[in-house]
């Protein structure tokens, strides 16, 4: 099997080996999708894997392919954004990944494990949270969906994790509430803590915050950074943002049109914690969005 | 209350013109009595226990049938909605049987079950079915995605989807169903009723026009009247408990 691009990588920050240095006994390193390792902190394990997928959709007779042999590996506790031209199959592959879609050749690994169903401690949060959070549930409800019939609770830890979820994005008081007595902004953070209170190692975001208003964003972003630092999540999240993209993730992959492939791997390599004012002023910020809008302009001419 | 007022003024000067018109000799046939004697039939009716005796077997074979005919349609059709072949299968028997009107099957059920009640429930559970087995897989077939994904990317399988997340999100569909078969269940009851048997309201009121009584004939028809917007104040009371989250919008 010959290694492809993002595997070496995985295989490359595995070993805490620079860029560039050689192997003995392995292919030389692709410099285009690498990062620089001295700053990775820790050795982390690959928790999700996505090995050699491909999605088409027949659409009368014609076969259409999303994408074909993607490889991919995500580290437990990263923060991964996949970005790419509108139509490229960005959600399809978080689905899939989700287990959601069955892919068409190929499969997903989470710990591991192939993929055939939803995994449990696996939450997709949707776009469309008017739709996503339940309309006949409370706000209390609602954040209990997940973890009210797990049998390893007791009453008592399901009201407690509740609670503190709920206050962890800011809707404790409104619990009585029916979604559609919420704003936007408050519906969708109530579809994050529904996904939080199960304590899921993985949450898949697909364009959450699209729908919401400027300034709504940027709040909804900024509690998203802190949530991350403060909760032990894996985050894969699919924008069509690169700004967002880079303000939020730790690497971004960007997919060229459909077919989708791989285009760039990108680590980015700015400090933790962020936020609006001095993230986006560090020059490096700008670097990488140029790097990410040069990749999907040049998707979308093609 | 005050919006319900026009339409009172309205029916209480129909009631007053059409006494006016049999008093004074205008409409002048056997057929119409006086508003009037009408109440005054009524009252009798009422007070003899007459009309009550009549009334509770109508009351009770409703409630059995519709009951029965909502047990059966809601699981069926959540069925239909989520597995292809169930659909499949039952879709054209369904669409066979829906549109034969109700009375038809009056005479057949007569052979089987007598005149008694059982022929009369049996009648109103056929009959009430159809509304609210289409509204229910209907609802389903039709229910937006990523409900349905949602519910399953918490792990959930999909029995406990359907259970948790496809049914109380299509019960509005359900009760627009069962509203509608509310109404049809008092129409078969009173034509069942007609047909064969000795007593309930619809026996009531084709035994009181054997015999000329056209007073409290009319009392009967009137009662029906009183009955069926009962049976919905009843039923929107309940379905705006049940659906509660849906009158919460925009405060």
């Amino acid at each position: 099997m010959s290694l492809d691009i993002p595997r070496v990588c995985g295989v490359q920050r595995e070993n805490n080996i620079p860029e560039g240095v050689l192997v003995p006994g392995s292919q030389p390193y692709q410099v285009t999708s690498c990062f620089d390792e001295s700053t990775q902190n820790s050795l982390k394990s690959t928790l999700i894997e996505v090995r050699g997928v491909s999605k088409s959709f027949r659409i009368q007779q014609a076969s259409f392919c999303v994408f074909e042999g993607l490889n991919l590996a995500i580290e437990e506790g990263s923060f991964v954004s996949i970005v790419g031209p509108s139509g490229c199959g960005k959600s399809t592959l978080l689905k899939v990944i989700a287990g959601l879609q069955r892919p068409t050749s190929g499969s997903v690994f989470f710990k591991g494990e192939p993929v055939t169903k939803p995994p449990a401690n696996m939450i997709y949060l949707f776009q469309q949270y008017p739709k996503s959070v339940f309309p006949w549930r409370t706000v209390w409800q609602n954040v209990l969906f997940g973890i009210e019939d797990k049998k390893d609770l007791d009453r008592g830890e399901i009201q407690e994790r509740g609670r503190k979820y709920l206050a962890l994005v800011g809707l404790q008081g409104n619990e009585t509430l029916y979604p559609s007595q919420l704003s936007g902004g408050m519906q969708q953070r109530l579809a994050i803590a529904r996904a939080l209170a199960c304590e899921p190692e993985v949450v898949l975001m697909d364009e959450p915050f699209s729908a919401v208003d400027a300034l709504t964003r940027m709040k909804l972003q900024q509690l998203l950074l802190e949530i991350w630092d403060r909760v032990n999540i894996t985050v894969i999240f699919v924008t069509h943002d690169v700004e967002e993209a880079a303000l939020l993730s730790r690497r971004v992959i960007a997919l060229t049109r459909t077919p989708a492939i791989i285009d760039k791997d990108l680590r980015i390599d700015l400090p933790y914690p962020r936020n609006h004012l001095t993230t986006r002023e560090d020059p490096r910020f700008g670097s990488y969005r140029r790097e990410l809008l040069q990749s999907i302009f040049q998707a979308e001419s093609m | 209350m005050r919006e319900k007022w026009p339409g009172i003024t309205l029916i209480s000067i129909l009631l007053a013109g059409w006494e006016v018109l049999v008093r004074s000799g205008m409409i002048d046939t056997p057929s119409l009595p006086p508003v009037s004697l009408i109440f005054i039939a009524w009252y009798q009716a009422v007070i003899s226990g007459e009309l009550i005796g009549h009334l509770l077997p109508s009351l009770q074979r409703i409630a059995i049938g519709y009951s029965l005919a909502i047990a059966v349609a809601v699981p069926l059709g959540l069925l239909m909605g989520s597995i292809k072949l169930v659909y499949s299968l039952f879709e054209p028997l369904t669409e066979l049987i829906r549109p034969i009107p109700s009375a038809a099957y009056v005479p057949m059920a007569i052979l089987f079950f007598g005149i008694g009640n059982e022929m009369k429930v049996f009648v109103i559970f056929l009959a009430c079915i159809w509304p609210i087995l289409l509204n229910t897989y209907g609802a389903v077939r039709g229910i937006d995605p990523v409900l349905v994904e949602t519910g399953r990317t918490f792990g959930y399988s999909h029995a406990k989807v359907l259970r948790k997340v496809v049914f109380p999100s299509i019960l509005p569909e359900i009760f627009t169903g069962m509203r509608v078969s509310l109404g049809i269940a008092l129409i078969v009851v009173v034509v069942a009723e007609m047909i064969a048997g000795n007593n309930g309201i619809g026996y009531f009121i084709l035994d009181r026009q054997r015999f000329f009584r056209v007073a409290a004939m009319i009392a009967g028809i009137f009662t029906l009247g009183i009955v069926g917007y009962a049976l919905n104040w009843v039923f929107l009371r309940f379905e705006g408990y049940v659906l509660r989250w849906r009158q919460t919008s925009g405060s």
